[in-house]
């Protein structure tokens, strides 16, 4: 290991995975649990037939506050951010001036403000990012001292439903600020497994005796993030450093989806001359599913190749999906190659992989319409 | 059968005979969590001690396997094609990589003993 874990930081539930007996590795300058006993493919499988509880205190969170915060982020990322309801939340992206893609966020309007979710690995960028981009009026509220819990499963919500009744009327990307058992809570139905479930956040110190009784529920098991990757893999979720970053660009990367109606008339987002060049004449490239033959997987930087020809790609995430049973990855190619079915080599450590591009999500989403 | 030694690379191996049987120990496996896919040498195949000579893929990520002496592929575990957690449950028996035909069966015994290699997983714990 790399990293030594004495200059990692910690979670608010760090004792309590190490009381579970997870293996703790370093994860964008934390020490996180990648795995419980149970394991990976356990822990993944659990999640698709019951519930797993999952500890994302890494990621960042922060409030935008002021009448104007919605346009103030508007001017950060392509998404419609002014036409986000009180009590709705919305995967976006923050752009950069050429195009590429900055970081990945969730925006959800509490009403009174704007509650952001960004990447671990981003989150000092970000925030430095959007706090110099404020207008007098709007502030950026960092919210270091919140931990952020993840229960995903299909029976997340019923299990959570005595805990806190109102959380089960709530639709895919709703947001309420409730309480669970007492604990103050600002709750989306989301997450990152393509299942249906909840992200909670709760202050930090309120964190583990939240975290206890929702392991207690019968039901629930611990999963690290081991199994939180091959699940947003499964379910055709980008990772921010992976599959997206400042050289990809929001056509090329298949998220087109996130830029609002409106902002496509405006044209007013960082980078919206390579976007719209892009969806005028297509992109040079295009992320695209590979399913590869057989049972191995082809992992991150595995070259794409025509059949027996040149290299057209790159992998940028693979590895094996234990509830599809096989492998499975994600990648760039040239458009000519993005379609479904199109047959393709994979070079792993040198010998030619089959594969075929397919469509994703590889495993259907499950979540609470 | 022998006395089984091990490498730094946590492979194990046994000599039957004039056969050196090969597989990864059970703190490898631990470590490597659930195996679904292994590449394993070509049979014929001649091998250098420390030679990358198989991979084995779990879940998170693929990992070499060495030769832990050097000599000639003769067989390979093709059982572990249909069911590579074979590697997970029987690491040290059913879940066997390959068999060498060494070319120095004393290479074998420069190896670590039981408590040696427990001493240096403790070690690098």
């Amino acid at each position: 290991m790399a990293e030594s874990n004495e200059t990692l930081l910690e979670t608010p539930l760090t004792a309590l995975h190490r009381r579970l007996g997870a293996r703790m590795v370093p994860f964008a300058g934390y020490a996180m649990p990648v795995q419980y006993p149970a394991g990976i493919m356990a822990e993944h499988l659990h999640c698709r037939a019951s519930a797993a509880l999952f500890d994302v205190s890494h990621m960042g969170q922060a409030e935008l506050v002021g009448e104007d915060a919605a346009a103030a982020l508007e001017q950060l990322t392509p998404a419609d951010v002014k036409g986000l309801k009180p009590g709705r939340q919305r995967y976006g992206l923050l752009t950069t001036m050429a195009g590429g893609i900055f970081d990945d966020f969730m925006v959800a309007n509490f009403g009174d403000r704007l509650f952001l979710v960004v990447n671990a690995s981003r989150k000092a960028e970000d925030f430095a990012l959007i706090e110099a981009a404020l207008p007098a009026g709007v502030r950026l509220r960092r919210l270091p001292d919140r931990a952020l819990l993840a229960l995903q499963g299909p029976k997340a919500a019923e299990l959570l439903a005595p805990m806190a009744p109102d959380l089960a009327g709530l639709s895919f990307l709703g947001v309420a600020e409730t309480k669970i058992a007492g604990i103050p809570a600002f709750v989306s139905r989301s997450g990152y497994t393509g299942e249906d479930g909840y992200e909670i956040s709760v202050p930090g110190g309120e964190a583990e005796r939240l975290a206890e009784m929702l392991l207690a529920l019968s039901g629930v098991a611990p999963a690290g993030l081991g199994a939180r990757d091959s699940l947003r893999l499964e379910a055709g979720l980008c990772l921010y450093g992976n599959d997206i970053d400042e050289t990809t660009s929001p056509v090329e990367a298949g998220l087109t989806w996130t830029i609002g109606k409106r902002r496509r008339m405006e044209w007013n987002f960082p980078g919206a001359e390579r976007v719209r060049e892009e969806l005028a004449n297509g992109p040079r490239r295009l992320r695209v599913g590979l399913r590869p033959e057989g049972r191995q997987p082809a992992r991150s930087h595995t070259p794409i190749h025509l059949p027996g020809g040149k290299q057209v790609g790159e992998v940028t995430s693979g590895g094996f999906g234990p509830s599809l049973n096989g492998p499975m990855a994600m990648g760039y190619v040239a458009p000519a190659q993005a379609r479904d079915g199109t047959a393709l080599e994979l070079m792993v450590r040198g010998k030619p992989l089959a594969a075929r591009v397919a469509p994703m999500p590889f495993v259907p989403h499950n979540y609470a319409r | 059968m022998s006395e089984t030694r091990y490498t730094k690379d946590h492979e194990w191996v046994r000599l039957e005979g004039d056969i050196a049987i090969v597989g990864i120990t059970d703190h490898a496996q631990n470590a490597l969590g659930d195996v679904v896919f292994v590449e394993l040498p070509e049979v014929g195949r001649e091998v250098a001690a420390g030679e990358a000579c198989a991979v084995v893929e779990s879940v998170k990520a693929a990992s070499d396997v060495y030769a832990p002496v050097s000599g000639r592929v003769s067989e390979v575990n093709d059982a572990l094609a249909e069911d590579p957690g074979l590697i997970n449950r029987e690491p040290t028996g059913e879940g066997w990589f390959f068999k060498i035909e060494p070319k120095d069966k004393a290479e074998i015994a420069g190896l670590m003993d039981e408590a040696a290699y427990h001493a240096f997983v403790e070690s690098q714990a």
